[in-house]
């Protein structure tokens, strides 16, 4: 039971990480259908930005987490609003090979600023413990779930209450409408960016929080939250965040019940898993627990 | 410029796609407090010169003024704060939204709270929404169709989703309104039910309407001044009893009378 709770706990923790990583893709696919390749890159950026104002200039760790926010959603943002913005009309296969090569090109840039050796993010927890019972749960995880709920919650009430949520979600189902309504479609592009940005940087840290550490590979978090994004349905912020979980769970389960009860799967196999799960929904489900089919009219 | 109650005023006014002309040398006013429609045959140029004057289309030629001011300097989304509002012929609602919430993204222009702070329900912020969702339930109510403010509105009928996009162009809270093609694809109860709700948003509303229709029916019931196009060039402007009477107009609508009789031949 013990050993459950754990890994239910570890499991959580993880796929909180992917629904962070997940909404990123999915903010930005909804708004302009768009995937965006350099969500992992804006991570590792994020991720490399709080280690470096946290440990190299000794900023405290939460005004270290607000600068490196800053920074990249402002890159995101320009990025959005300086290249993109000549896109417009493009097929969205050309905004994606561009997204290609933003990725190409942080991930060369961010081990050439801060060095390709393993680092610490400089979080305050360290391998601090937090014990309920015979549950010990580390203090990195316990914050990742709690930061994550809050943020999530912020972005769910944005997302249905606020004036550019509604401006969001108008602009995603019909861009000629919106602007013939007035909604500032430039604007409401840049915050998408802006957002995934910032959900990347949050989620970029805590992967790298105790006990992993950072390093250029971390970026490849990406690859591991696309079953999430598509068992979860593109194009869905719920289904992120539950593909997310899911997939967390799946992961952190195999590893800790496989190797004593199916050894004969192999080593490495809750790498796999995730990707069985996500053959096996969409099977059931060919647009994913929360995707919409298109509408088709005959 | 307004004290001449010249709402639009285009001159010389021209539309070339390549070598494909869609109109030319078309000029025309629309008086304050107006119903001025433009009709034309298929192919007329009607639904090139409404993109042009909702901002779609960038004409190849000639100037088009809203209140004296150059229309061509403003970007289509700044046309709402301008006063502009418009409907789409084949219907531009937002699928998988409620109608309330359609008829609310009409109101952005006119809404304070700040982008962050508009996400917390708090204070000022709620206020403002509880005003924008009465404003929104008032035009509803308007147009007929409050009971259905909490639809899904991709499953409601053709003619609701018409009173919907009507109900969030008057939720803008415009000064002119441009309506292309409304009665487009309906049945003819619809027809008449849509004529009669643009005739009352015309009369109790006192808004500048332009409308671009296809259908003489409509337009003849409702409109006090008409513009006909044909083959991208202005026939006829004059009221509707002038230009039922034109020769030009029966010509274009009915064929010529040799035309007839070569294809008789």
């Amino acid at each position: 039971m013990t050993t459950f709770l754990q890994l239910l706990v570890a499991g959580i923790a993880l796929g909180c990480i992917y629904a962070l990583v997940a909404l990123g893709f999915t903010i930005i696919y909804r708004a302009s259908q768009v995937i965006n390749f350099a969500q992992g890159a804006f991570l590792l950026l994020g991720a490399y930005l709080v280690s470096w104002f946290a440990l190299d200039r000794h900023y405290p760790f939460g005004i270290a987490v607000l600068l490196a926010l800053a920074i990249t959603v402002g890159i995101a943002v320009l990025f959005q609003t300086v290249v993109l913005r000549f896109t417009v009309g493009q097929p969205i296969f050309t905004v994606v090979m561009i997204t290609i090569g933003l990725n190409i090109v942080l991930r060369g840039v961010v081990p050439g600023l801060f060095g390709d050796t393993q680092r610490s993010i400089g979080d305050p927890w360290g391998s601090t413990q937090l014990s309920l019972g015979s549950v010990v749960i580390g203090w990195a995880k316990v914050w990742t779930i709690v930061v994550t709920l809050l943020i999530l919650a912020g972005f769910f009430a944005f997302d249905r209450y606020s004036r550019y949520g509604l401006a969001m979600r108008a602009t995603a189902i019909d861009e000629e409408a919106a602007m013939a309504v007035g909604v500032p479609t430039r604007r409401v592009y840049a915050l998408a960016w802006g957002l995934a940005g910032a959900v990347a940087t949050i989620g970029g840290f805590f992967l790298a929080a105790f006990p992993n550490s950072l390093d250029p590979t971390i970026d490849s978090i990406a690859l591991l939250a696309f079953p999430a994004i598509i068992l979860g349905g593109l194009g869905s912020p719920l289904g992120a965040v539950v593909g997310g979980l899911i997939i967390g769970l799946v992961e952190v389960m195999t590893s800790g019940y496989q190797p004593n009860y199916a050894a004969w799967l192999g080593q490495g196999f809750s790498t796999v898993a995730p990707y069985i799960v996500m053959i096996l929904v969409l099977l059931v489900r060919p647009y994913g627990l929360f995707g919409t089919r298109p509408v088709e009219r005959v | 410029m307004s004290e001449s109650g010249r709402v639009i005023e285009a001159s010389g006014l021209s539309l070339a796609f390549g070598a494909v002309t869609a109109f030319a040398d078309v000029d025309f006013h629309v008086d304050e407090g107006e119903l001025f429609a433009v009709i034309g045959p298929n192919g007329a140029g009607k639904t090139s010169l409404f993109n042009v004057l909702s901002r779609v289309y960038r004409p190849t030629g000639g100037t088009v003024t809203y209140r004296g001011a150059n229309l061509l300097g403003y970007r289509r989304t700044q046309l709402p704060s301008l006063g502009i509002a418009r409907t789409f012929q084949n219907l531009g609602l937002f699928h998988n939204m409620s109608v309330l919430d359609n008829v609310l993204v009409g109101r952005h222009h006119l809404m304070r709270t700040g982008s962050i702070l508009g996400g917390l329900y708090v204070g000022f912020a709620a206020r403002e929404e509880r005003e924008h969702r009465r404003a929104a339930m008032e035009v509803l109510d308007f147009v007929g169709i409050a009971r259905w403010a909490q639809h899904p509105v991709q499953v409601l009928p053709y003619g609701v989703q018409k009173r919907v996009e009507l109900a969030r162009a008057l939720a803008m809270e415009p000064r002119v309104l441009l309506l292309d093609e409304p009665v487009a694809g309906m049945s003819s109860t619809e027809r008449a039910e849509i004529t009669q709700l643009v005739r009352r948003i015309h009369h109790e509303r006192g808004l500048t309407i332009v409308l671009v229709e296809h259908d003489m029916g409509m337009v003849m019931q409702v409109a006090e001044r008409v513009m006909v196009l044909d083959f991208g060039r202005v026939i006829c402007i004059g009221t509707p009893a002038v230009v039922q009477h034109d020769a030009g107009v029966i010509r274009a609508y009915l064929g010529e009378a040799d035309d007839a009789t070569e294809a008789a031949s």
